[in-house]
């Protein structure tokens, strides 16, 4: 059973969130994985039950080790002592009651948190409103499927790794894995959902900040584990449209013999793995290229996207991300500038 | 009668004390009572593997030709009788008499390979394999770990019969075939409970 | 010496030199190497226990030593991400399951006989088997490393990267093979744990007079029977679906990824428990000496102690909690995590009464002892956070519970080790500690583990998730790592001061004595080291502190120790009822025994040509191991298992 919260309840929830964290965007975050603020409702609630919890584990810790440290020094016997000689025993009653006083009190602060607990875990259970957006993203080893959807099926289509989301409206995700176990993770606006094979995961996300915002894979799932991060952007809403128009066009035809002949070398080496919508490239084991420079960052956000980058990663994907599922192709400097020059086009 | 000191209250009086392995007191009884609780444990998540499996997967999930009882009933009566005449033997030991332990040893040792060549004649049976499919996985997984159990009780009974033939237990020294008959109920009693789950439970609407 | 009475009445008499030099001869090990293998002496399998424990935590440390070194900086090269996952992996294994529950089970086998005072463990010779098929386990595992496959998959191992389809190699086949190996060691001495303290207790030692620390061993051995059975099974079905193409985990064909993580948490949620339980209630048994004066609330410890342990069974899913579980279960797992803070609150109320409570005399133990409880309540406040599933959807899978986990298992287990060691070495080894080498030990350990793990809480909250074998230079995580580096280095060198203190101190330390902390229970009752028959008379129990009876005055009476029940007819012990410790039987105990150590050799073998897959080195190694399973189990005579043939 899904309990829907009004909007009012919504509303409280990220106000206590955002004032905890007022003034601050994205770029000025405490750090770009950092999660104690968050920039969206649903974040918002469980960023003011952390801090509730983070607060209740200081002062549980500060007076206990007060109560440790003050009853060894207040009572200790300085009197030193040899091996082995008696030293006096003391019997002593009355401390029973207050230990008894510290259970109730310890049961009575659970409780209360777990109240809190089931409230927040029920506002975050359902989007607000259901959403226009939704994104099928699909985990491999070691990047990231997309696939978007506006219930227009017309207008749907496959990307990777970098994901766009419109701002100040919920976004449908449904996770599922290609491979292992794979976790979604953007901190600053949600908690994570793990990706598993077989099962498909519905949940959601929504940004109130236009920014970027950092994610990554938090399931261990082999071997570049660590190189599986994910760049999400919320654009206002008509930067959203235009970069969704985008998106739909086939792969940009290739202009002068430079280019036309970097096609080629791409459409032989590359389209065994990768798609390029429009060529006759139509490979699925590797991330869409169709719109590869409309992306800021390569390789699952392990390296910025520029042609200094991007050739390197081209001759050699195992020096930076060893055990990946990019080959080394050993090609040539000359093949290498006409790849280059194509795929600078496929804006 | 010699005591000593111990509570104020009372003094602690020590009389004649039983000595070595007496009946069921002897630690090898509490032992083997620790290794059929853990053991049931495996079994619990054994069955539970199973039951997971059927509440995911639902009908689909089952051959389509559910369990029969064409052997599987059988081979449950011949398991049960086993038990039965183990239990008579042990009884026989309690009368002293040696004849009717070997006896009750004997029928059901002889009952319990009987169970495992049935088992095996079902195994054969099956139109699956072990790697066919997750329910055929299941199956001989679950019906091969309490056949190796089984194995290990036929030998626990040749050992009992062995030692008993050579005159080892009498009705006070008698704990080891306690220890070994306890064993052999338990196998017992899990196949109650895989027969249950793998032949009654699909014809109760679950899966 | 075959027994033909089936009864008889056992002598009671003050401890004379004729009964300790009788029994001196009857329960002496063999010299030589002989005696090495077949020993059944509780005693030197429990020293041998803690010696391979704290073998095995050298080389989870420098596993984890070298983990630091490639965090320090970001974007380092200083390891290969394979290595580094085996590393990470195998400091997983080797810390949770060849280090912290064996410890563990070293300091009970050596205490269990003396606490209850009797003479050995209920089953001497399935105690020296738990022990060889420790080491032979360990030695497997570590073989892995050997030809360059150790596991790769984490400790907690999640199909379906586990799979053969996603790592082919030998890894994985060691790490399952290895675990159901160990697993037989883990459920043989639970077993014997719990015969041991239900059976063998000196008369007079009712369930209300048993050390925490029996309560402990005792609640977590009840666990480990009805928990291991789940990751063997899993372990199992894993090299299944490995070698024979079954269908378990795989998410092809109908197999559920997810049930691995039931099977293994069911296992492993338990298990935490299971590896803090005895520590904590070494310190419920340490901390009151020092504070000179009995634990406050002793029965509402034992109470909390099996709480905490049945409750342990309930609340597994909440490692699941972002596999994307139904609403209900996750508030119903999230609640438990929740009410389980209440039963440990409990020891933690109870020690900080009894510091205040008392006359606290500080000494290294003492100093182990109360800094535990701070780590404690850290490592369970953090818990707590992660119980709430809202939270725990963004702490899980980071450097938070890598901080969490490090304050449960170093704070609670390590520490309460390391004090245990100050206190028991002593009885051990005759010799004391050295003190002031100890301070410098406590405070380097107290100082570089916290350093390493406190700021590690903030790593986790800047989002560095775990099992990552490198990040960038731009997110914030650099110096933070750089201090845990630091602090784990200086943590060693913590552990090395210990490491000195305890080989000088067996050249020359000063002589302890019997009594030299002038402690209440039993084990302070005989000498240091203690004879190998422990006592020379089986106490009566009076009171849950017998040496400290006449200062007390609790009005209970007079334990008897001086005077006792003789049982000289060979090597003997005495049988007790459950709860009230009334004598029950005597027992006849086995000499020592090199079938234990033969039974390992063919189990082992059996396992390694499992691993190979040359079956048929396999039902070698199995059929040996029945044949020795059935020579050790022979009734025998001296062991008044069968009647005499003289007597039919």
């Amino acid at each position: 059973m899904r309990v829907r919260e009004e909007p009012h309840k919504r509303g409280f929830w990220a106000l206590l969130g955002m004032s905890l964290c007022a003034g601050v965007d994205p770029a000025h975050a405490a750090g770009p994985m950092y999660y104690l603020q968050s920039f969206g409702s649903r974040g918002a609630t469980i960023v003011s039950l952390t801090w509730g919890l983070f607060i209740l584990a200081i002062v549980v810790v500060v007076v206990m080790t007060v109560l440790v440290i003050g009853g060894v020094f207040s009572r200790r016997d300085p009197t030193p002592r040899a091996i082995g000689m008696p030293i006096p025993v003391t019997r002593g009653e009355g401390s029973l009651p207050w230990i008894y006083g510290g259970l109730i009190l310890t049961a009575v602060i659970l409780v209360a948190f777990v109240v809190w607990t089931v409230a927040a875990m029920a506002s975050i259970s359902a989007p607000p409103t259901k959403p226009r957006v939704s994104i099928d993203i699909i985990g491999h080893q070691w990047w990231w499927e997309l696939r978007y959807h506006d219930g227009d099926l017309s207008r749907s289509f496959a990307s990777a790794n970098e994901i766009h989301i419109p701002v100040g409206e919920p976004v449908g995700l449904k996770l599922t894995s290609g491979d292992v176990i794979h976790s979604f993770w953007v901190p600053a606006l949600s908690g994570k959902t793990d990706v598993i094979p077989g099962r498909t995961n519905d949940t959601w996300i929504e940004a109130d900040k236009p920014g970027v915002y950092r994610g990554q894979c938090s399931e261990y799932c082999g071997q570049e584990h660590a190189h599986m991060a994910i760049k999400l952007i919320a654009d206002p809403p008509d930067k959203f449209k235009e970069w969704w128009d985008n998106q739909l066009q086939p792969a940009a035809a290739p202009v002068g013999k430079e280019a036309k002949a970097g096609e080629q070398q791409v459409l032989i080496r590359c389209g065994i793995c990768h798609t390029l919508r429009g060529t006759p490239a139509g490979g699925q084991v590797g991330p869409d290229l169709t719109h590869l420079m409309s992306r800021t960052t390569i390789a699952a956000n392990t390296l910025p996207n520029t042609p200094g980058y991007l050739s390197g990663w081209i001759a050699d994907p195992q020096h930076v991300k060893p055990g990946n599922r990019m080959p080394r192709l050993d090609i040539s400097g000359t093949d290498l500038a006409l790849i280059r020059s194509y795929l600078l086009t496929l804006k | 009668m010699s005591d000593v000191s111990g509570t104020v209250r009372e003094r602690l009086t020590i009389g004649r004390l039983g000595e070595g392995n007496i009946r069921r007191r002897a630690s090898g009884w509490w032992g083997i009572m620790m290794l059929i609780a853990t053991e049931a444990f495996l079994f619990v998540y054994l069955l539970f593997s199973y039951y997971y499996f059927a509440v995911q997967h639902g009908r689909a999930w089952l051959p389509d030709e559910l369990p029969e009882f064409r052997l599987s009933a059988p081979d449950t009566a011949i398991l049960l009788l086993s038990s039965v005449a183990i239990w008579f033997g042990e009884r026989g030991l309690r009368q002293g008499s040696r004849l009717r332990l070997l006896l009750g040893l004997a029928v059901g040792l002889v009952l319990g390979i009987a169970f495992v060549v049935i088992q095996y004649m079902e195994w054969m049976s099956k139109p699956f394999g072990i790697s066919s499919t997750s329910y055929g996985s299941l199956y001989f997984t679950i019906t091969g770990f309490h056949m190796a159990h089984v194995v290990a009780g036929i030998f626990i009974l040749a050992s009992l019969t062995l030692w008993s033939a050579l005159g080892y237990f009498d009705r006070t020294r008698s704990s080891t075939v306690h220890i070994g008959v306890i064993y052999w109920h338990f196998v017992d009693a899990v196949w109650l409970f895989i027969f249950f789950t793998i032949y009654v439970t699909p014809r109760l609407g679950l899966g | 010496m075959a027994v033909t009475e089936y009864a008889r009445q056992p002598k009671v008499e003050t401890v004379s030199e004729a009964i300790r030099r009788k029994l001196l001869e009857l329960w002496e090990t063999k010299p030589g190497l002989y005696g090495w293998i077949a020993s059944v002496d509780h005693k030197e399998i429990g020293i041998r226990y803690i010696i391979t424990a704290f073998g095995f935590l050298m080389a989870g440390g420098i596993e984890a030593l070298i983990m630091r070194v490639q965090l320090a900086q970001p974007n380092s090269r200083v390891v290969t991400p394979e290595a580094y996952d085996q590393l990470f992996s195998m400091h997983g294994i080797t810390m949770i399951f060849l280090y912290a529950l064996p410890v563990l089970s070293g300091f009970s086998n050596y205490l269990f006989p003396l606490l209850l005072g009797t003479r050995d463990m209920a089953f001497p010779r399935l105690n020296a088997f738990s022990y060889w098929v420790y080491l032979a386990a360990g030695l497997f595992l570590y073989a892995s490393f050997l030809v360059g496959s150790a596991p790769n998959d984490g400790w907690f191992n999640y199909a379906p990267y586990s799979s053969h389809q996603f790592n082919p190699g030998p890894n994985m086949d060691f790490y399952a093979l290895g675990m159901v190996f160990l697993g037989i060691s883990t459920t043989v001495g639970a077993a014997n744990f719990l015969v041991t303290v239900m059976r063998l207790r000196a008369p007079g030692m009712s369930i209300n007079r048993i050390p925490i620390m029996v309560w402990g061993t005792t609640t977590i051995s009840v666990g480990n029977l009805l928990a291991v059975p789940a990751v063997s099974l899993a372990f199992f079905l894993l090299w299944l679906d490995r070698q024979f193409g079954t269908h378990f985990f795989s998410a092809a064909e109908g197999g559920q990824p997810l049930l691995w993580q039931h099977l293994f948490w069911l296992f492993a949620h338990p298990w935490v428990y299971v590896v803090v339980l005895p520590a904590m209630g070494m310190v419920s048994d340490g901390l009151p000496v020092f504070c000179r004066r009995p634990l406050v609330a002793y029965s509402l410890v034992v109470l909390g102690t099996i709480t905490t342990m049945v409750l342990g069974f309930g609340v597994l899913v909440h490692h699941m909690f972002a596999t994307g579980m139904p609403f209900l279960a996750l508030s119903f797992f999230s609640g438990a995590s929740f009410i389980i803070t209440i039963p440990s609150a409990v020891a933690v109320f109870a020690w900080v009464a009894t510091i205040w409570a008392g006359r606290p005399v500080i000494t290294t133990a003492f100093l182990y002892f109360a800094s535990f409880i701070p780590m404690f309540v850290i490592g369970g406040v953090s818990g707590v956070m992660t119980a709430a599933v809202p939270a725990d959807l963004q702490l899980t899978d980071t450097y938070f519970v890598v901080a969490h986990i490090h304050y449960v298992l170093i704070g609670i287990n390590v520490f309460g080790v390391l004090g245990g060691l100050y206190f028991w070495f002593p009885k051990m080894t005759g010799r004391m500690l050295d003190e002031r080498l100890g301070r410098w030990n406590f405070w380097t350990v107290f100082f570089g583990f916290n350093l390493a793990f406190l700021p590690m809480h903030w790593t986790g909250l800047m989002g560095m998730p775990r099992r990552v074998y490198t990040y960038p230079a731009d997110v914030g995580w650099t110096t933070l790592n750089l201090i845990t580096t630091i602090g784990a280095f200086i943590l060693a060198i913590g552990i090395f001061l210990l490491l000195v203190n305890v080989v000088k101190s067996l050249k020359n330390g000063a002589v302890a004595g019997d009594n030299p902390w002038d402690a209440p229970t039993l084990e302070w009752a005989t000498t240091s080291p203690p004879p190998p028959y422990n006592f020379p008379v089986i106490p009566v129990i009076a009171s849950r502190h017998p040496l400290w009876e006449d200062r007390l005055q609790e009005g209970t009476g007079h334990s008897s120790i001086s005077r006792g029940i003789v049982l000289d007819s060979g090597k003997e012990a005495i049988a007790t009822t459950v709860i009230d410790a009334e004598p029950d039987l005597i027992i006849k105990m086995p000499e020592d025994d090199p079938w234990p150590f033969i039974v390992t050799l063919a189990m082992a073998l059996g396992f390694v040509g499992l691993l190979l897959n040359w079956w048929w080195m396999a039902a070698v190694g199995g059929v040996a191991t029945f044949v020795g399973i059935f020579i050790w189990l022979w009734p025998r005579a001296d062991l008044a298992q069968r009647v005499e043939p003289a007597n039919e």
